[in-house]
């Protein structure tokens, strides 16, 4: 639902209460630390990314400026600004995963998926993006997926791990 | 205290100081680009590194304090090492387009890098680019030069209380913008200007017209509200090219509001060049004498048929001290006592009993220690930009503020408690009340009767205790206080309020000079200095109802400057003769003036503003006269001397004002306001009322005629405003065109959703020729689809 005369998105009663819960974690005059969790929650329940519209009902929520919620969205790399696929793989491409071929992997996922890092498939089931340490270094190369880790990743590993998702 | 060497110096210094500050004080030179001394402390550009004794690194000397017996070098081998490698690294991705940089001779970072950057870069690889963002019509983007300093970022959050810029993404695609790519909405947003810097945010107005090093600087003062913030005129060939503020922490500290720092792009359109006459309606220009002899002839025939009485002078209230004066000179030496500046105002009942002239009886800048703050009828960054700075470093440091307003503006400050309603009176008066059920000693005369009616409520006692309990408490009356229809009761309650709780009492008064004015004598019931006059001549607003013979106005334009525009031009076009002295013509004038003539704006004639402190602040002319255009009040001494009036040889401005200054001098000029109290409070009416502002940039003339400020996103669009409950009732939708009727005059303006005006309210903006046939600004209105 969009609030007119606001200009955002009326954020339903269930996402408010669940970003209360983490509004109550601090204290009462520093509701503006809830904003990481509170953009998480918001994109998870609005299609995997985050309109301008969104990132203002949280910043009029949090009683922040609504230029500083845009520095946070744009600074971390697991909220998305432009609309993605159904799944988000994140492919670390840091020192450890480097030095173990992610560079392969990627490049594996590019062939396979048909797109570039930063793109969607054409049926909307995938997006691809490269990502700092995610520290599963031990087991390096690896990859997220929406909320899973995958890890000593191999070419046929990860074949068989994309057929999984629908 | 302690005591700390920098560069072999001896200096004993406060503890908790930063080394930079101690620097600062002593004109010992450390380079830096983002400290600055009125914002917070970032230390993100690391050019201030300096060689401290014992340490093993070179610290920042913005955010090292000092510690007794510390030794700082910031001329040793290892600060200039480190300072000259900080400034390789700031110059890597920075643009080498100097010669093209507006910034381009006043630029921090091309003055550090001649004195700290290499002649050869060693840097081969690719440079950073910026997309630029249109931040609106006052400033220009190259954000390729940033370097992220975030003087710009933290201004808004800090001293503004309205950020609206900020750094987004991270690393190396970190930019300052605003994201969403708005305009920048801030009343104070050029400030940014002078904060940046290197050639990233540069003024648009002023873009590539000239060069620093062509410029001459003229001190002055800012002729837009009762501030009177110094200011430099920064000119080249006889044209004021750009308005930049003077350091003057007493008022406006290192900022300027955007009003005062644009308003000049408006000085030259629409310049009235010639004397001009009406010759049966015909628009004739002519020579200074015969204009002049013209008005002599006719005034007399009016004097002579039908009495001094039925001229009136109107005059605008950022007129100078010396123009004010000799205008009531001229005006009682004709035998007419009919003269005001409060254009604006309607409710004159007060006047007898008001101060000698309005002004505060503390130092303004004290404003920022105030405790308990009590705001009535004020939209107050609208009206006096820099005094909400002000309000907001209270805030900040703990002030309570509490806001009684006709529309829920935003303070860009916490406010403990905002009533939203258009019966200020009431609300106001409840206060009073709280502080008269304590039983107070001492309570003025007539208090009592007036607030039987009103029940006290917790809010207003709250109030009432806070501001008494305060040390240090202020209430504020603003613009829409003064132009209330019962301003005279809501000066009178804010008067009880302040002396039962002790708060000092603060009126915003209108235009750059009304103190100014009630000292010369431009008020219709008193002379210069306050010498009282026997028989009192009208109000503005009197004089402008008793449709008289002859009007004399001074700077103003009476259809977008009075407070029932309808009524004065029905008066003037009623009159046999008006005499316009004006810098600027516009269509209506040429329709009921019989003479127009041609003065100067504040930057060609030299004159006087008294501020609200009651601080005399003479400024010079810095441009000559535009044309035939003279100073008004050559124009008016020349014009006494027509009329064989006596007393009237002055050689220059100053001999006006040192009379005038004289005369104050006989007087005591602290006596206060003496108790007034209607006999009983107003009903509050239940029709649809209209709320009238004069919006930001269209308060004076001058300002109206900027056009970068006409087109800034500050500026809210014109409309009839009301909120959505108010527009259901109305049947109307946004973006409907609607009737608006007041006094069976219409106009038709298109209908806008706005959350903070209260139900049964609507707001219709004054100082647009489209609203200047309406009639008064606070009234009953009728609304409906067009």
């Amino acid at each position: 639902m969009i609030d007119e005369q606001k200009n955002t998105v009326v954020l339903s009663k269930e996402i408010l209460q669940e970003i209360d819960t983490w509004v109550e974690k601090y204290p009462p005059d520093q509701k503006q630390s809830a904003v990481l969790f509170a953009l998480t929650l918001v994109q998870e329940k609005h299609g995997g990314w985050l309109t301008e519209a969104l990132m203002d009902a949280v910043a009029d929520y949090l009683g922040m400026p609504r230029v500083a919620v845009y520095e946070v969205a744009t600074f971390y790399s697991m909220y998305d600004l432009k609309p993605v696929g159904r799944h988000k793989i994140h492919v670390c491409n840091n020192i450890s995963c480097m030095l173990r071929n992610s560079d392969e992997v990627i490049q594996h996922l590019e062939n396979k998926l048909d797109i570039k890092v930063g793109q969607t498939t054409a049926d909307g089931k995938f997006t691809l993006k490269t990502a700092e340490c995610l520290a599963a270094c031990a087991n390096a190369p690896m990859m997220q997926i929406d909320k899973t880790y995958y890890e000593d990743l191999t070419k046929e590993k990860i074949d068989k791990i994309l057929e999984q998702f629908d | 205290m302690v005591t700390i060497e920098i560069d072999g110096k001896k200096i004993e210094t406060e503890s908790g100081k930063m080394i930079i500050e101690v620097a600062d004080a002593h004109n010992i030179p450390i380079p830096r680009f983002c400290y600055h001394k009125k914002l917070s402390i970032a230390a993100n550009c690391r050019m201030c590194l300096v060689e401290v004794e014992k340490s093993r690194k070179p610290l920042p000397a913005c955010a090292t304090p000092v510690a007794d017996g510390m030794k700082v070098f910031t001329q040793s081998q290892q600060a200039i090492i480190s300072q000259k490698a900080v400034m390789e690294f700031l110059l890597i991705n920075h643009p080498l387009d100097c010669p093209i940089c507006d910034q381009g001779g006043e630029c921090e970072l091309q003055d550090v890098s001649m004195g700290y950057g290499p002649d050869i870069s060693r840097y081969t690889e690719e440079k950073r680019v910026v997309d630029d963002e249109n931040l609106g019509s006052l400033i220009s983007t190259d954000m390729t030069r940033c370097i992220q300093c975030t003087r710009c970022v933290r201004f808004g959050e800090e001293v503004a209380g309205f950020r609206e810029l900020g750094a987004t993404d991270r690393g190396e695609n970190m930019q300052i913008g605003t994201y969403v790519k708005s305009g920048m909405r801030s009343e104070i947003s050029g400030n940014i200007i002078d904060l940046c810097p290197v050639g990233a945010l540069t003024s648009k107005p002023y873009r590539f017209t000239a060069r620093a090093w062509e410029l001459t600087q003229a001190n002055s003062i800012a002729p837009h509200d009762c501030l009177g913030s110094h200011i430099y005129l920064h000119t080249r060939r006889q044209e004021v090219m750009r308005v930049v503020p003077k350091e003057n922490e007493a008022l406006n500290e290192t900022w300027l509001s955007d009003r005062d720092r644009y308003s000049y792009a408006g000085l030259n359109h629409d310049r009235v060049d010639v004397p001009l006459i009406n010759n049966n309606g015909i628009w004739q220009e002519t020579d200074w004498s015969t204009a002049l002899n013209t008005i002599v002839e006719k005034l007399r025939l009016v004097i002579e048929k039908s009495g001094a009485e039925q001229i009136a002078a109107l005059a605008s209230p950022s007129s100078t001290v010396e123009e004010f004066y000799l205008l009531q000179k001229l005006m009682r030496g004709l035998g007419s006592h009919n003269i005001d500046h409060r254009l604006k105002q309607c409710d004159f009942s007060d006047q007898t009993h008001a101060s000698i002239y309005p002004h505060i009886d503390f130092p303004y800048a004290d404003l920022e220690n105030k405790e308990a703050i009590l705001l009535i009828g004020s939209n107050i960054h609208s009206e006096q930009p820099l005094a909400a700075v002000r309000l907001r470093k209270a805030v900040l440091r703990g002030a309570s503020a509490w806001v009684i307003n006709p529309v829920d503006y935003d303070m860009h400050f916490p406010v403990k408690k905002s009533d939203i309603t258009t019966a200020l009176v009431e609300h106001t008066a409840k206060i009073a009340k709280a502080l008269l059920e304590d039983k107070p000693a001492d309570i003025p005369a007539g208090a009592e009767a007036l607030l039987t009616t009103i029940h006290v409520d917790s809010g207003a006692k709250e109030i009432a205790h806070a501001l008494k309990k305060a040390n240090k408490a202020v209430v504020i009356l603003g613009a829409i206080a003064e132009q209330h229809p019962q301003a005279a009761t809501l000066r009178a309650l804010a008067h009880t309020i302040g002396h039962l709780s002790g708060a000092r009492i603060v009126i915003f008064t209108e235009g750059a000079n009304s103190a100014g004015a009630w000292l010369a004598g431009a008020i219709p019931h008193r002379e210069a200095a306050g010498k009282s006059v026997a028989k009192f001549g009208l109000t503005a607003r009197e004089s402008l109802e008793a449709k008289l013979k002859a009007y004399i106005l001074f700077g103003i334009e009476p259809e977008l400057d009075c407070a029932n525009p309808h009524l004065a031009l029905e008066a003037l076009k009623n009159a046999d003769f008006v005499v316009v002295m004006s810098a600027y013509k516009n269509k209506e004038m040429t329709k009921y003036a019989d003479i127009i003539l041609p003065i100067t704006p504040f930057t060609e004639t030299s004159g006087t503003f008294v501020n609200l402190s009651g601080i005399w602040q003479s400024f010079q002319g810095c441009v000559p006269p535009f044309s035939e255009a003279r100073p008004g009040w050559k124009v008016l001494r020349v014009l006494g001397n027509f009329f064989d009036l006596p007393d009237f040889e002055y050689a220059s401005s100053e001999q006006v004002s040192d009379e005038l200054k004289a005369l104050t001098e006989t007087i005591n000029l602290a006596k206060g306001y003496s108790w007034y109290f209607p006999k009983s409070l107003k009903e509050s009416s239940h029709s649809l009322q209209r709320i009238a502002e004069w919006p930001i940039y269209r308060i004076d003339s001058l300002v109206r005629r900027s056009e970068p400020l006409q087109r800034s996103a500050t500026l809210e669009p014109l409309g009839v405003r009301m909120n959505g409950k108010t527009a259901e009732n109305l049947q109307l939708k946004a973006n409907d065109m609607a009737l608006v009727q007041q006094n069976d005059n219409e106009v038709n303006l298109p209908v806008i959703i706005d959350a903070r005006i209260p139900d049964n309210v609507v707001g219709v903006a004054a100082g647009y020729a489209e609203t200047a046939h309406l009639g008064d600004t606070f009234s009953e209105i009728i609304v409906k689809k067009a």
